[in-house]
């Protein structure tokens, strides 16, 4: 029996609201609310039980209209590669600060994404990346916090 | 109210907030112009921005944004048959014909001269509304919200998403479940953190938006292949013609206008609603009121029914705001993002709005009407420049809305586990929006998740726990009848389909 990705997504769901039923079951409350008419675990509750009614009845329902996604034309690639050098960032952007990890960030995406202007590529990164962060640090006055600017003493 | 416009006006004709509503204005067309980019990636991308502003100025950029990524959208629309929103797609209808018959420019004139039109009358109609609905709404109780909180759900989930009730309502029970993550608000008891500190004061709402908006969006356009630019590159091309609009074309507009705005307004009003079925009812009652000779020429480029859809999707956008400033209830997705935005500034919107804040409450209705006439004189002759601006390639394009959405997220918090959640996030969203599950009930509950249950604690408590309170109140009563006409519809439409 092959089961259509909608269906597989409501399974999912189902699971998922099962495991926050159970996790809003074990919220520990104070002794005096425990029989309360609404305590901490209360929205919780009806909540789960509205995931699980509402998944069961996606899955047993008929389908109207299914959703065809053609993964053959999808691009896996590109996506792994952005979301990897995503992560990548996301890792180093409190080591070596705002300024290099986001450059760095930009010029990786661009570079994954097929672009070889180099001389652009450059621009839209250090130089624009400097130039915002004047524009929020300088002009907007918002702190951004970047440990290495601050150690070689641009920024205050 | 002369006062409150009179503070409106001088809040929003400050330099600064003139110079607020163009910038918006500008990048909202220029974000609105893209396929598949909204108004609510559009206002998602400004947060950041907003941070060091004032309320009135980042509330004031934001509507900017909006009205520009709507008529950025009929832009895309009329010259490309891409609308860039669903408000939009019955543009198309009559714009996109024109257009290929060499009037463009026209086309582009009429739907700019329309929406100003929409946009100023449904303004008028939001000045004398707010302020008497805000006096209404002070009448409203705990279970009167917790019901119109329901009923927005529960209308969202039917009107945004076609057929797809259920997926619809399985995101407002996601969107719900996310809003629990945290302290609870009373007791102080932290729920579904698993001993996590950073998420001990729950998931930030510009995050949840960054990740399912900007971001999600940003992989969709990879992952699908699309290339926005394409599209984009095709308007700076087009020739456009005159944008000179003749008397024949005028007395037609005169006509259509003022029907569709009362007609979008009342409709931008409903919770759930918006500016897609404002527009598309629009459309359709227009070519009930026109003569048999006109009626032919729907489709084939008529002007009513160019005028029609863009008149209306403009004066729902104003009427949106009305349950957003006088309940403090947003009616959309994108007024949901302007009620976390709004909340980030620590305001909360809602009736008191009015008497606590009235520089808030007008500047944004006055800044709204700035925002139409920008449009008109600054975008509408613009058009053929912004469009070349926009030959911005994807492979530059895509990694500056992930940088805008991550530079969002660290400006709140410095902590990179915000920035891993948003990535999650993003991805799961992604693989959603591939399956059409609608994000804008997600974020409608998310934003509403907490005054829900605040609501619905304070209705059990004061029945001393029975469901009493539904039915209790006549106006909780007639709000809860009119979900379940909405619930009860979808199932009968479900199933005459079927049939």
């Amino acid at each position: 029996m092959r089961i259509s990705p909608t269906k597989f997504i409501s399974l999912l769901f189902l699971v998922l609201s099962v495991f926050y039923l159970y996790t809003a079951y074990n919220i520990q409350v104070f002794a005096f609310d425990e029989n309360a008419p609404f305590n901490a675990r209360t929205f919780p509750i009806y909540l789960g039980w509205a995931g699980i009614i509402l998944s069961i009845l996606k899955i047993i329902l008929p389908e109207k209209i299914t959703t065809e996604v053609n993964h053959k034309l999808l691009d896996y690639k590109s996506i792994i590669y952005l979301i990897i050098i995503s992560l990548i960032y996301a890792a180093v952007i409190l080591k070596i600060g705002y300024f290099i990890s986001t450059s760095l960030f930009l010029f990786a995406s661009y570079y994954f994404l097929g672009e070889r202007r180099w001389g652009l590529m450059f621009i839209l990164s250090f130089p624009f990346v400097a130039a915002f962060m004047y524009l929020l640090h300088g002009l907007l006055n918002i702190y951004l916090r970047d440990p290495f600017l601050k150690y070689i003493g641009v920024m205050g | 109210m002369i006062e409150g416009i009179l503070i409106g006006l001088s809040t929003a004709l400050s330099l600064t907030n003139i110079l607020m509503v163009m910038v918006g204005c500008f990048a909202g067309t220029i974000i609105g112009m893209l396929p598949g980019l909204g108004p609510m990636t559009a206002i998602a991308l400004m947060i950041p921005i907003t941070y060091g502003f004032d309320p009135s100025t980042g509330l004031i950029l934001m509507a900017g944004v909006y009205y520009g990524a709507v008529f950025g959208g009929s832009t895309s629309s009329i010259l490309l048959n891409a609308p860039g929103i669903p408000g939009t797609v019955a543009t198309a209808f009559d714009g996109y014909p024109m257009a290929q018959q060499g009037k463009a420019g026209k086309a582009l004139a009429i739907a700019a001269y329309s929406s100003f039109a929409g946009g100023t009358i449904s303004a008028i109609f939001l000045l004398v509304a707010a302020p008497s609905l805000s006096k209404v709404s002070l009448a409203f109780r705990s279970p009167d919200y917790f019901a119109l909180m329901i009923l927005g759900l529960t209308a969202i989930s039917a009107f945004s998403s076609k057929g797809q009730f259920l997926k619809a309502m399985m995101m407002v029970v996601l969107g719900l479940m996310l809003a629990t993550v945290g302290q609870d608000s009373l007791s102080d008891i932290t729920r579904f953190t698993f001993n996590n500190m950073n998420l001990t004061d729950g998931i930030s709402f510009v995050l949840i938006v960054m990740a399912t908006f900007a971001m999600s969006e940003a992989l969709t356009i990879i992952f699908r292949g699309k290339d926005p630019n394409r599209a984009t590159k095709q308007i700076s091309l087009t020739e456009l013609g005159s944008i000179k609009v003749n008397k024949e074309e005028t007395i037609k507009m005169a006509k259509t206008i003022p029907r569709s705005s009362i007609l979008g307004f009342l409709i931008g009003v409903l919770p759930g609603a918006g500016a897609t079925i404002a527009s598309f009812l629009a459309y359709g009652m227009e070519r009930n009121y026109v003569n048999e000779e006109e009626k032919q020429k729907f489709g084939k480029g008529s002007v009513h029914g160019l005028s029609a859809p863009e008149t209306a999707n403009n004066a729902a956008c104003s009427g949106s705001f009305v349950p957003l400033l006088t309940l403090g209830i947003p009616g959309s997705g994108t007024t949901a993002v302007m009620l976390g935005a709004l909340l980030g500034f620590g305001i909360q919107p809602g009736p008191r709005l009015y008497q606590t804040n009235p520089e808030i409450f007008w500047s944004v209705i006055m800044s709204m009407y700035i925002g139409m006439v920008v449009l008109l004189i600054l975008n509408l002759p613009l058009i053929p420049y912004i469009a070349r601006i926009l030959a911005v390639p994807r492979n530059y394009l895509i990694p500056l809305i992930l940088f805008f959405s991550v530079t969002g997220i660290y400006l709140m918090s410095f902590n990179n586990f915000d920035i891993f959640l948003m990535i999650g996030i993003a991805i799961v969203a992604t693989f959603l929006r591939l399956y059409d599950f609608p994000m804008p009930p997600l974020i409608l509950a998310f934003v509403l998740g907490g005054l829900m249950e605040e609501t619905l604690r304070r209705s059990l408590l004061i029945s001393d726990g029975s469901p009493n309170f539904l039915w209790d109140r006549p106006i909780t009563l007639i709000i809860l009848l009119i979900t379940i006409i909405i619930v009860c519809w979808q199932i009968f439409s479900t199933f005459r389909k079927k049939s």
